[in-house]
């Protein structure tokens, strides 16, 4: 196995590529050519790509979002929602416990309790850690408090997204965010709609293994 | 002489809705792609920024596969070598019996097509599931994919309809695309939940931080490096980028050129498997990188940009040739223009030559390649090493050479050089055309045979006053 790797590098240290005539530098003409969106423009494009893609947006405030999750959890029809207890705004729907389904949370690794989540959860609520305004899409890092089977498991996944953290581009989010210097994550993820295919046909169809349905409260 | 391959073709060219559903597919690939790029300069700039970020890689391609291996050990993902399919499979079987692991399922990977995967670990007692959907049907019909990026695409929704029923008697017919998805979903479900080991295949893996990205539509990718306890990827060597911020543009022309999409539902981005505290994905992450002839591709200067390719199939979905013959007369894992260049070089020019004469040179596949790879550049570089009496790095080279054709064509460069022997020798043929035969074999059986004019271009130019000699 190794003698594999020994073989491989040497092959590759041998090679005469260094004929090859110069290419451009990858790192040159980089900087942001988009047209630096206003807030305002950047929940537009946001909205716009993501409703593309039969994604739900909700418009909430602060004061209001709690309200705005309960109709949806009562729209929906839910028996229950999956909630971190220990996050901002996971408390906050703890703490209010009354107006929504049962609330259910992630205390144990998967391994305790994955017939559960498999088949007895209807949602899950996770918040986010940005957005990105061109593509439509969430950015997750999802960690102890929000594992990364709950925006993957249940049938529908409510996401809420902070409207100053969305970016324009995703070079753009991820140079501001220094992912590189603070260190990349167990999981970073991209999430641009509900999971869907075009296998058969090329015809679309959503809610193949992941969510059928996502839905986005932007406060 | 009727090789494999042109049974291949003519067994599927007869095929009339085997045609018709690529044609379809393809057609709609082509224009959705199109509506990505509405503003060519910037596509060309996109091409020209992506075709440097893979350039570049590639000049540090074994210093990068240093740093990625270092990294991913860092972050504590075990990284393997391997230099044949088999010794890529033996590894994959090793990690699978230190955990007594009987089955496992698979998020979409061309390059475990390329080790013949699910066969080695079929016959020793492993049960391998495909759950992209597009594998999982080909899986049930026993067939191998059509295309790098939606493999079932030769396939009718009537074709899976009839299918899903043989296979899955309980559930009742349907032809409704829907139903037939969420009876996937719900077959597959249950198999995500008892899997032991996850497959996986890699689209970018990032040198400077350690991360293995995964580019999916269905979440099946993220199913399988999430809830068993063991991920496996399985990546060519050449798959590596130096640095993060090489992702983000090769991500959007990738999903922009192979379906159109401005970004894909999911990309999954794994540095390490589950920390202490976390509460799911794997315990345990291995990376197993592959060789099979990609290192020698790597000793040609010129025939190196072959390792260039993201995979996203654009060139298939642009191919004359490939939309009418189908990915299955190939007869190899990768199809189509890439796979033209990419096979003969790995398996040899005395195995897969042929493939480089499935090719009008049209061009189409260069115009559209997101990292500029010049396909028909190399397709000719291959045809011509094919028939090369000296040496080239091309395993095969040579093979393909007949000496009467070798002898035929150095007559004719000699002629050719000659100007009084060439005129004469023209002058002749026109004489005689009366003489040209009307049955050339397979050529006019469905062509009529070229007619001879009757004065030579020289005599015609002559008469008309035009002299430029
Ligand atoms: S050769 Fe170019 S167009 Fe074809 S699959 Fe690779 S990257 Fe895409």
């Amino acid at each position: 196995m190794s003698n594999a790797r020994t073989n491989i590098l040497s092959r590759l240290c041998q090679s005469s590529i260094q004929e090859t005539p110069p290419q451009p530098s990858p790192y040159q003409g980089r900087e942001q050519e988009k047209d630096d969106w206003d807030t305002a423009e950047r929940v537009r494009r946001f909205t716009e790509r993501m409703e593309a893609v039969r994604a739900e947006i909700h418009h909430a405030s602060r004061t209001d979002w709690l309200d705005v999750l309960a109709e949806i959890c009562k729209a929906k029809g839910l028996n229950n929602l999956l909630v971190a207890a220990e996050t901002e705004w996971g408390s906050a729907i703890h703490a209010q416990a009354q107006r929504f389904p049962a609330l259910k949370t992630y205390q144990q690794p998967i391994e305790t309790w994955k017939s559960e989540l498999f088949y007895g959860i209807d949602a899950a609520f996770t918040g986010t850690r940005g957005g990105i305004a061109e593509t439509g899409t969430l950015i997750l890092w999802p960690d102890a408090h929000e594992p990364r089977t709950m925006s993957l498991v249940p049938p529908i996944h409510i996401a809420l997204l902070e409207t100053d953290k969305l970016y324009t581009t995703f070079a753009e989010a991820m140079q501001a965010e220094g992912w590189v210097e603070t260190g990349m994550p167990t999981n970073a993820l991209l999430v641009s709609g509900p999971s869907k295919s075009a296998d058969i046909e090329q015809t679309l169809a959503y809610g193949v293994h992941g969510p059928k349905e996502l839905v986005v409260i932007l406060v | 002489m009727t090789t494999e391959f042109r049974h291949n073709v003519t067994l599927n060219l007869a095929k009339p809705n085997v045609r018709a559903n690529f044609r379809k597919a393809m057609d709609g690939l082509m224009s959705r792609r199109l509506d990505q790029f509405p503003d060519k300069a910037e596509l060309e700039r996109l091409r020209t920024q992506s075709m440097a970020i893979r350039a570049n890689a590639l000049s540090k391609l074994p210093e990068l596969l240093e740093q990625l291996e270092t990294n991913l050990t860092r972050n504590g993902i075990h990284v393997h070598w391997a230099e044949t399919p088999d010794e890529a499979n033996h590894i994959v079987l090793a990690i699978l019996q230190q955990h007594n692991a009987k089955s496992l399922i698979k998020g979409k990977s061309m390059v475990s097509e390329e080790m013949g995967m699910n066969h080695f670990l079929e016959g020793h007692g492993i049960d391998c599931l495909e759950s992209d959907l597009g594998e999982f049907i080909i899986q049930l019909a026993q067939e191998p994919p059509s295309h790098i990026v939606a493999p079932a695409i030769h396939k009718s929704r009537q074709d899976v309809a009839k299918l899903f029923n043989e296979k899955f008697p309980d559930i009742p017919y349907t032809e409704n695309i829907d139903e037939l998805t969420q009876a996937a979903r719900r077959i597959l479900r249950d198999k995500f939940y008892a899997a032991p080991v996850g497959i996986s295949g890699v689209n970018f893996a990032v040198a400077e931080t350690g991360t293995l990205c995964l580019v999916e539509n269905e979440g099946n990718g993220r199913m399988s490096t999430t809830v068993p306890k063991v991920h496996i990827a399985v990546t060519g060597i050449e798959k590596v980028v130096e640095k993060l911020s090489d992702v983000p543009p090769l991500l959007s022309i990738l999903t922009r050129s192979a379906t159109g999409q401005p970004i894909t539902t999911y990309f999954n981005m794994i540095s390490s498997p589950r920390k202490p505290g976390e509460k799911d994905g794997p315990e345990e992450v291995h990376l197993v990188l592959l060789d099979n002839g990609r290192s020698n591709i790597y000793s040609d200067p010129e025939l190196l940009a072959t390792l260039r390719c993201i995979r996203c199939g654009a060139c298939m979905n642009h191919c004359p040739v490939y939309t009418r013959i189908g990915g299955h007369s190939y007869g190899t894992v990768y199809p189509g223009p890439i796979g033209i260049i990419l096979e003969p070089q790995k398996a040899g020019l005395d195995v897969h030559g042929e493939l480089t004469q499935a090719s009008t040179l049209c061009g189409a596949c260069g115009e559209v390649c997101p990292v500029r790879i010049p396909i028909p550049t190399l397709i000719n570089r291959l045809r011509y090493d094919g028939v090369r009496k000296d040496a080239s790095t091309t395993v095969g080279t040579g093979s393909r050479r007949k000496t009467g054709e070798a002898a035929a064509w150095k007559s004719w460069a000699w002629a050719a050089s000659h100007p009084a022997i060439y005129n004469f020798g023209a002058k002749t043929a026109t004489r005689l055309h009366g003489l040209f035969p009307s049955n050339m074999g397979a050529w006019t059986n469905v062509r009529s045979a070229p007619q001879l004019a009757e004065q030579t271009l020289h005599e015609r130019l002559k008469a008309m006053g035009v002299d430029h000699e």
